[in-house]
């Protein structure tokens, strides 16, 4: 027997520090090669580590949310064979002993219930490829095999991840039932699909469809629930992309001295116009909303006034302004906001920004978003379409400066020369950071990008 | 004229038609049923049942000839040997016509239980509550009904250039010889074909096959007809694949793969290229269904384009199988007896009889892994059955496809002599949903051909015992 220590592998520029964000696997439990261990984030993706070898989890190198080094102790599995761990007095890195100032004791191999396992047959999950980026360990460097095209002889524990699920079927699938509990369904009017299988495979039995209507009929019982006095709570740790978020905020918050800006915009002829071009090139072309024009507002209004386009290195204090525009898009996703970045936004016409910011927020959305591609923004733009209100006091994506926030639009009554007419106004609610950026170059700033939206023939005219 | 008037009015007493007719009787629904021919439909009339009778006597005459003195075989290492065997094929037919006429007087006796009315005679539709039918002794007769089930079935596909007649047979003639030919051509080596081209070489035929796929049994994949390939081999069938027929003058006219014409002397032409929903002659066509090709477009509740107007078996397209119209004409009568049902088999079986059989029920690997599953497969082979070995019949193995998550059994297919009969426990483990460890974990009696059944799910378990 020797012990395999996989190391927190290297997930590349320049990151010294990587959170562990899932554990997959407890001390005492026997993995499989290839059989996911735990789930690690750096600054913005999220890595799954696989198991190169097979053997039973001795140690976990750190706790759920510790932030762990580069080259640090991950896990430790006891392996048949040598393993590459040759006693805790070799060259691990000082990274490393710090991480496993208390690793948990082993459990016996015998302690594990493998005896009860050897009954049934290893049953593994498919890795579903749309999962982010898998690496190895980067010590060792075994290649990702493609599972064996039937259960290998060896028995392993299923448990944790790895067990079948006993309910919840996949979309699509049909549910699993015998030709006798089918009819006995139709017959008591219970659409299958809406049932708990608690047999192998999810199978559904007789059994399951009483509990069904059981439920149904206590929910039925339990009365006027509207006032209904509640108890409990629940406590979340805030680990992850959430901490990250909270850590960003926090930091925004305390560092920059805001202030926002609001100003109302008239659209009625950016919207006829976007309306118009959408007609003009349906089919043809993506369809245009009103983001990728306010884009092409902002960059031609940066050239006029090139200190908004800057980041602050408020430590050194030194603040560098940018030529290209990188331009930030705050968008919402099920993991917590993310900005991903519209690279040199100044080279793209409103079609091209429209494909780009579609294309970056599928990928963050999914997952798939590249480092690069969340990062090294110079300006930021927030927009919540319908749900965005009339104000907003956006926070500055720090290190920038300036945040351009969109609120909704809405038709409004306006004296236009002299006559109230009705009119599609929309307000910019935008934050800056005023230790570098002075209230008069913020207005100029805004009016500059309320003249562009406002005639909007000057944003396609030089 | 003379008018009835029912609740649910079927056309068509094949297999579909009359079970349908059967159960609604059973659950008081006042029903008609019209038949233009016998009852039993093409199943048992000139489809399943006569020919299944038709391969039985086929292969005792051809075993009887493994113990003639003069046997290419050499003596029988069973020990038996006889007179060189005889057979009287219109006695053949005879025996063959006598179960078929048990079995349809059955079903009329069954219909008649079950207060089923039956109309012999020609139905035409003329809307979708009103039908006439010229009755056998001449009478037109005009029904009326509520609920229409449509259960025409199907009928054997010609080639233009080769239409029926005369020499030239369809599945039908070719079930009732008064003859063996010397030379028999068989067009299109699907199962009908491969059926009845086997029978016909064990009852001295010289056959030869001609498909235009470059393989036998095309719906099949080839791990499974290869064992009926080398079978038909070994028969001295005659297989032309990839060769298509051009017409008939003093021979078959076939075009082989090389693009080279040749002449195929014979006496008979089977043609044998499949069969087509029976959609037209008999004011289908007013109705406007909704269509799927020449199939009438029906749900999972055998529902057509029309409200009370249902559609069964073969008249609804593929597969064209008699047990899938039985199971839909029980289920439609219970729907309009006011029962929930749908048409959600798990799976479907297929059995083809060829020499040795070949059986499907649910998914192959390919389908398996088109649907994105995730499966694993494994097979026991019948040599290592003792049984197969105590019946002169090694040849073949079982085959399952189950998913690897949770081990659900998706699919098996078996080849092998009486492999048919392993259907049943096939289509047992799928629709009730077993897992490999459930058929595993099964006692299978012993000696039989169902170990394999066993041995495939615990090899696909990783721990066959045998092998």
């Amino acid at each position: 027997m020797g012990i395999h220590v996989i190391k927190m592998p290297d997930l590349g520029e320049g990151i010294a520090e990587v959170e562990v964000v899932a554990w997959h696997v407890k001390p005492g439990d026997t993995v499989k090669e290839d059989q996911v261990l735990a789930d690690v984030m750096t600054d913005k993706a999220t890595v799954e580590i696989p198991s190169p070898v097979h053997g039973i989890v001795t140690s976990l190198g750190g706790k759920l949310g510790e932030a762990m080094a580069v080259g640090a102790e991950l896990i430790r599995i006891e392996v048949e064979g040598a393993g590459n761990h040759t006693g805790d007095a070799s060259a691990n890195t000082t990274a490393a002993r710090q991480q496993v100032a208390n690793p948990v004791p082993a459990k016996a191999p015998a302690q594990s219930t493998a005896g009860t396992a050897e009954e049934f047959p290893p049953i593994t999950v498919a890795q579903p490829e749309t999962v982010v980026t898998t690496v190895t360990s980067a010590e060792t460097a075994a290649p990702a095999q493609a599972a064996p095209s039937r259960p290998a002889p060896a028995y392993t524990q299923s448990g944790g991840s790895s067990a079948p699920a006993h309910h919840g079927r996949a979309p699509g699938e049909k549910p699993l039932a015998a030709p006798a509990v089918r009819q006995r369904a139709w017959d008591m009017g219970i659409e299958l699909q809406f049932v708990t299988g608690s047999g192998p495979a999810g199978r559904i039995s007789h059994a399951d469809l009483d509990a069904h209507v059981s439920r149904g009929q206590q929910k039925a019982a339990e009365g006027d629930r509207r006032y209904a006095v509640l108890e409990g709570e629940q406590a979340m740790p805030v680990i992850g992309m959430r901490r990250k978020i909270a850590e960003k905020m926090a930091e925004a918050k305390r560092r920059i001295p805001h202030f926002t800006y609001v100003e109302e915009i008239d659209v009625t002829e950016l919207e006829a116009l976007r309306v118009q071009l959408n007609a003009r090139y349906a089919g043809q072309r993506p369809k245009l909303t009103l983001l990728p024009l306010i884009m092409r507002a902002v960059v031609l209004a940066i050239r006029k006034y090139p200190s908004v386009n800057a980041r602050f290195d408020d430590d050194a204090n030194i603040v560098t302004t940018y030529n290209p525009v990188h331009l930030g898009i705050a968008a919402q996703t099920d993991a917590g906001l993310m900005v991903p970045v519209v690279r040199n936004a100044e080279a793209r016409d409103p079609w091209s920004a429209a494909a780009e910011v579609a294309r970056l927020a599928d990928a963050a959305r999914t997952g798939k978003a590249l480092r690069e591609e969340l990062s090294g923004s110079t300006i930021t733009i927030t927009s919540l379409g319908a749900l965005g209100g009339i104000v907003t006091t956006p926070v500055i994506n720090r290190p920038e400066v300036a945040i351009v926030g969109v609120n909704r639009i809405v038709d409004k009554p306006v004296i236009l020369n002299g006559a109230m007419v009705a009119r599609k106004t929309m307000n910019l609610s935008s934050s800056f950071d005023h230790r570098v950026i002075d209230g008069m170059v913020a207005a100029e700033f805004i009016q500059t990008i309320r003249g562009y939206l406002e005639c909007p023939a000057t944003l396609f005219v030089e | 004229m003379n008018q009835l008037v029912t609740t649910l009015l079927v056309i068509g007493g094949g297999p579909g038609g009359y079970v349908a007719a059967i159960r609604a009787g059973q659950l008081g629904i006042p029903t008609i049923l019209v038949e233009a021919g016998q009852l039993g439909g093409t199943c048992l009339n000139i489809g399943c049942i006569p020919s299944k009778a038709l391969i039985h006597a086929a292969e005792e005459f051809e075993k009887a000839g493994h113990y003639a003195a003069d046997s290419p075989l050499g003596p029988s290492p069973l020990g038996i040997s006889a007179a060189a065997p005889s057979i009287d094929v219109t006695r053949t037919v005879g025996w063959k016509d006598g179960i078929v006429k048990r079995l349809t007087g059955g079903v009329g006796a069954l219909l008649k239980k079950n207060d089923v009315q039956v109309v012999n005679g020609f139905a035409r539709i003329l809307d979708g509550k009103t039908v006439e039918v010229k009755r056998t002794d001449g009478e037109v007769q005009r029904i009326r009904c509520e609920h229409l089930l449509l259960a025409a079935g199907s009928e054997a596909v010609e080639l233009p250039f080769m239409p029926f007649g005369g020499n030239v047979v369809s599945s039908t003639e070719a079930l009732s010889p008064q003859t063996i030919p010397k030379q028999l051509v068989v067009v299109g080596a699907g199962y009908i074909g491969l059926e009845l081209g086997t029978a016909y070489r064990k009852l001295g035929a010289e056959v030869t096959v001609v498909e235009a796929a470059d393989r036998i049994l095309p719906a099949y994949d080839a791990e499974l007809t290869k064992p009926v390939a080398a079978s038909l081999k070994r028969l001295g069938i005659d297989l032309r694949l990839s060769s298509s027929v051009l017409g008939l003058n003093a021979g078959v006219r076939v075009q082989q793969a090389n693009g080279e014409e040749i002449v195929l002397s014979t006496d008979r032409v089977l043609v044998a290229v499949g069969r087509r929903p029976r959609a037209g002659g008999w004011g289908l066509e007013s109705l406007q269904l909704d269509m799927n090709g020449r199939a009438v477009k029906i749900d999972d509740q055998c529902r057509t384009s029309m409200r009370n107007v249902w559609a069964i078996g073969d008249l609804a397209g593929e597969p064209m199988l008699a047990h899938r119209a039985m199971a839909q004409g029980e289920m439609v009568a219970e729907i309009i007896s006011g029962k929930r049902r749908h048409f959600t088999p798990a799976a479907m079986p297929a059995v083809c009889f060829t020499d040795p059989e070949v059986v499907v029920v649910g998914m192959v690997p390919g389908e398996a892994e088109a649907a994105g599953i995730d499966a694993i497969k494994a097979h026991f082979p019948f040599a290592a059955n003792g049984r197969a070995m105590t019946i002169e019949s090694t040849d073949g193995f079982v085959r399952v496809v189950a998913r690897r998550d949770n081990h659900l059994i998706l699919g098996w297919q078996a080849v092998g002599r009486g492999v048919s009969e392993l259907s049943t426990a096939f289509s047992h483990s799928i629709e009730l949903g077993a897992t490999l460890e459930d058929v595993g974990g099964t006692i299978h009696a012993h000696p039989t051909l169902g170990e394999a059944v066993q041995e495939a799910a615990l090899r696909a378990l990783g721990h066959a015992l045998h092998i």
